[in-house]
C-alpha cells in the first residue's frame, strides 16, 4: 500500500528534525531496518540543509517542501526550494586530495552515498527539486549499502 | 548536544553527547574549542562514543577544529567513535586525517 506525505517548512535549521522524524515515521514499519533508517535520516538532514542554507539563502520567509512516497518496498523523497538552482557537475569532489580538509562540500556526496539515487531538477521559474531514491525492503538492493555501511 | 570537559594528564577531554549536527551541535563544537584556545590549552582530546548522529556540517566542524588547533601549534585526537560516525569519516576518507583511537588511555599515552 502507497504511503505519501507532504510537508512544508520555513528555512529555519531546526526544521530539520521536524522534517527528519516525520519521513522516520513514514518508512518505520514498511521494510527498513534500524541502519537503512539512520542513513536515509542523514540522506534527508543533508537535502533539507542543503535547500534551507544553500537554496533559499537562510531566508526564514523561503519554504522547502518535502514529499515522500513509499511504495513497493522503495522510498522516494523530493525536497525543493526556492532558489536560484545549480550546477551539480561544478560541485567539488570531496575526496579529492586538494579538497580533503575543506570544511564544506560533502552534503552531496553524502546523499550520493546513502541513497540508491539521487537526482536534480530545476523548476522554470526557479527552485532546485533534489529527489532522493532509496530501495528499503528486507532483500531489496538496500542490502548493498547497508552491509558496508555498519 | 551536551558537551562535558575535563582534564586528565594534562589533557584537555571534550565529552560530546548528542547530534553534531547543523545548526546546534557544529556551533556548539566550534565555541567548545575556541574556548579552549583562548584558554592557551592546546592538547585536545574529543571523546565521541555518545555521539547519535553527524552530518556533513559536524564533519567540517571537526575538520576545522583539527586544522586550527594543529595550525597553533597544538594537537586533536578523537576517541571512542561509534560505527556510524567512523562510517562516515571513513567514506570521506578523513579517518586516516585524524588520530583516532580506541580507548581513552591509548589516546592520553599519545600526546
Amino acid at each position: 500500500m502507497e504511503r505519501q506525505l507532504n510537508l512544508t517548512v520555513s528555512s529555519r535549521f531546526e526544521n530539520i528534525e521536524l522534517v527528519q522524524a516525520a519521513i522516520d515515521e513514514a518508512v518505520a514499519g514498511r521494510g527498513a531496518d534500524d541502519d537503512v533508517r539512520h542513513w536515509i535520516g542523514l540522506a534527508v538532514r543533508e537535502a533539507v540543509a542543503n535547500a534551507i542554507k544553500h537554496g533559499n539563502r537562510l531566508d526564514p520567509a523561503k519554504r522547502v517542501e518535502v514529499a515522500v512516497e513509499v511504495d513497493d518496498g522503495t522510498v522516494v523523497i523530493r525536497v525543493t526550494d526556492e532558489g536560484e538552482g545549480f550546477e551539480p557537475e561544478e560541485v567539488r569532489d570531496p575526496l579529492a586530495p586538494e579538497n580533503r580538509m575543506r570544511t564544506n562540500g560533502r552534503g552531496i556526496f553524502y546523499m550520493r552515498r546513502f541513497m540508491d539515487e539521487v537526482s536534480y531538477d530545476f523548476g522554470p521559474g526557479g527552485g532546485t527539486i533534489v529527489t532522493l531514491r532509496k530501495r528499503i525492503s528486507a532483500d531489496g538492493d538496500g542490502q548493498d549499502q547497508q552491509e558496508e555501511l555498519s | 548536544m551536551k558537551i562535558e570537559r575535563r582534564e586528565r594528564n594534562g589533557v584537555t577531554i571534550l565529552e560530546l553527547d548528542g547530534k553534531i549536527t547543523i545548526g546546534k551541535g557544529d556551533v556548539a563544537l566550534r565555541e567548545a574549542v575556541q574556548q579552549l584556545l583562548a584558554e592557551g590549552i592546546t592538547k585536545i582530546l574529543i571523546h565521541l562514543e555518545k555521539v547519535t548522529t553527524i552530518d556533513s556540517s559536524g564533519v567540517g566542524e571537526l575538520v576545522s577544529a583539527f586544522t586550527t588547533v594543529t595550525n597553533r601549534g597544538g594537537k586533536l585526537k578523537l576517541v571512542n567513535l561509534p560505527p556510524k560516525v567512523n562510517d562516515i569519516l571513513q567514506i570521506t576518507q578523513l579517518i586516516t586525517v585524524f588520530e583516532v583511537y580506541d580507548t581513552e588511555e591509548e589516546a592520553l599515552a599519545s600526546f
